[in-house]
């Protein structure tokens, strides 16, 4: 199976089983290992990136399903000489231990704050029409589908919170 | 996984074109590539319907909605329309999944999900619906998932959505397209098949058939919930769930729909329940007497008798909140 897209803003050609995942392509084929492989049955959330700027579990999508997207990655968000704010924030408040679910974490978080912005409502909004809070219990029901083994819970969304309120100023 | 065929169809007439001799129809793909890793389940050929146009959400003349078969969860979720005219259906969409599923999960597909069973995913195990004649591991067995309504002797497995049990408070239908071109539309009511002695079959559906849309009437009451118990508070498959829709007049519950979820082989409903609630006004009373009512045919295994009462109590509270003010 041929398949082009676009990974952290390089056009890539893949050729690939049809049965390779984008979690696979990503990891294996191009080599860009921050994308981590948890459960692989979207159950923890490790596996998270961009596509077309939405957060899904990529262990649950096949690559040639994606001709024409455009992908963003960890390393798509930033590098360690340039973070990006949730990066930078994950990093303050130490809001990992052994990291493995971090990059799913962050991804994650990036698109999430999107999605409030956009005024998505959540299981725990009171109301379904007004802007949504970004109170503890917003962000953890928001970010459910990121299980942290190691339980920085407490850490990840202080993080969220910091760089969501420098983002709203 | 088994090797497969990979197919992108640009239409709707390509598509079930395609979809014969084995053939799956992929969406968002969070159900089935799950199974086909399992080797649950193994097309011969996996036919991409992402491409065709079947994204929109639509008001229909009638004063409803037409929603698009590959509309993604959480934009359904997300609409305007949905939020404020039929509450009950943003709430359980939202109750399931995780942000990242959701984005994915279409509306077709979440319709189609199959049950979470454990030994329906176990293909060491017997199961009658993976594998017809195989028998039933779960009667007598581990059985905290499943149903105590529409069961048989063949198979106790519940239908694990959220939204579709909305959708049937809401009287919705689905509109299928067949191989020649023709569409029909069959209420919710009808599309599901309890199992019987055939608890593979599960809807009404044939080989190859899409569903291009899902039609909502307008909403049937103003007053509308979804309440959800699951073993965690979020990312979790319900216990029991309740989806009411209520109208109210002169402190009178006028219309009452009530669906439930996690109970039965189907998006669950009983009208002799409704019967007997609508044009009376609320009580604690009447409320149990429903509840009661409600469970009089239940079915449990060891298992799953908790949720027996965990049922009548949600109902209670749902029915309270409805009705209160
Ligand atoms: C970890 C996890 C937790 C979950 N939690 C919940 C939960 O709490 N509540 C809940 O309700 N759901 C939950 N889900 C299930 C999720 O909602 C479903 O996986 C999703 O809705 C399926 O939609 P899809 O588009 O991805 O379907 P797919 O996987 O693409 O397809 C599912 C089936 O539908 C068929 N199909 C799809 N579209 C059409 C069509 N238009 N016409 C005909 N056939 C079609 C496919 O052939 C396939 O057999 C969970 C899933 C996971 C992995
Ligand atoms: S309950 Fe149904 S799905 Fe589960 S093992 Fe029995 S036959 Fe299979
Ligand atoms: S690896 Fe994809 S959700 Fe766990
Ligand atoms: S930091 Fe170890 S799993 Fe989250």
């Amino acid at each position: 199976m041929k398949t082009e897209l676009t990974v952290n803003g390089r056009r890539e050609r893949l050729d690939a089983d049809a049965r390779t995942t984008l979690l696979d392509a990503l990891r294996v084929h191009l080599e860009l290992t921050g994308t981590k492989k948890g459960c692989d049955h979207g159950q923890c959330g490790a596996c998270t990136v961009l596509v077309n700027g939405r957060r899904i579990n990529s262990c649950l999508s096949l690559a040639c399903m994606h001709e024409g997207d455009e992908i963003v990655t960890i390393e798509g968000l930033g590098e360690p000489d340039r973070l990006s704010d949730l990066q930078q924030a994950f990093l303050s408040h130490d809001g990992f231990q052994c990291g493995f679910c971090t990059p799913g974490q962050i991804c994650s978080a990036t698109a999430m704050l999107s999605e409030i912005e956009a005024g998505w409502p959540s299981h725990v909004s009171d109301d379904l029409d007004r802007t949504p809070e970004l109170s503890s219990t917003e962000i953890s029901e928001r970010m459910s589908g990121n299980i942290c083994r190691c339980s920085a819970y407490p850490n990840i969304v202080e993080a969220i919170k910091e760089a969501a309120d420098r983002r709203r100023g | 996984m088994i090797p497969f065929d990979y197919q992108r169809a640009a239409s709707a007439a390509e598509a079930t074109g395609l979809a014969r001799d084995g053939a799956t129809f992929i969406a968002g793909g969070t159900n089935l590539l799950d199974l086909m890793k399992l080797e649950v389940m193994a097309p011969s050929r996996l036919v991409d319907i992402n491409r065709l146009d079947l994204g929109g959400i639509e008001d229909t003349t009638g004063g409803g909605l037409r929603i698009g078969a590959l509309v993604r969860n959480s934009d359904l979720a997300g609409d305007p329309r949905v939020r404020s005219s039929y509450p009950v259906l943003a709430r359980a969409l939202l109750a399931g999944a995780s942000g990242q599923l959701r984005n994915k999960a279409t509306t077709g597909g979440n319709l189609l999900q199959r049950t979470r069973c454990y030994y329906f995913y176990d293909t060491a195990m017997p199961c009658n619906k993976r594998e017809p004649g195989s028998g039933c591991q779960a009667i007598g067995g581990a059985t905290r998932l499943h149903a105590i309504f529409g069961t048989s002797d063949h198979c106790i497995a519940t239908h694990p959505s959220d939204m579709a049990v909305a959708m049937r408070a809401l009287d919705a239908s689905i509109e299928i397209e067949d191989s020649a071109g023709n569409r029909r539309s069959v209420a919710i009511s009808e599309f599901y098949r309890l199992p019987g002695t055939t608890p593979h079959i599960e809807t009404v559906l044939k080989p190859g058939e899409l569903i291009t849309a899902v039609l909502l009437p307008p909403p049937g009451g103003t007053r509308q919930a979804y309440r959800k118990v699951r073993d965690r508070a979020s990312y979790a498959f319900a216990l029991v769930s309740v989806a009411g829709v209520v109208e109210m007049a002169d402190g009178r519950m006028k219309r009452v729909a009530l669906a439930f979820g996690g109970v039965g082989p189907q998006p669950w409903r009983n009208a002799e329940v409704e019967a007997l609630l609508e044009g009376k006004a609320p009580s604690a009373e009447l409320f149990e007497q429903a509840a009661g009512l409600l469970v009089a045919k239940a079915r449990t295994q060891a298992g799953n008798a908790f949720k027996v009462p965990l049922l009548q109590r949600v109902l209670s509270a749902t029915l309270n909140e409805l009705t209160k003010g």
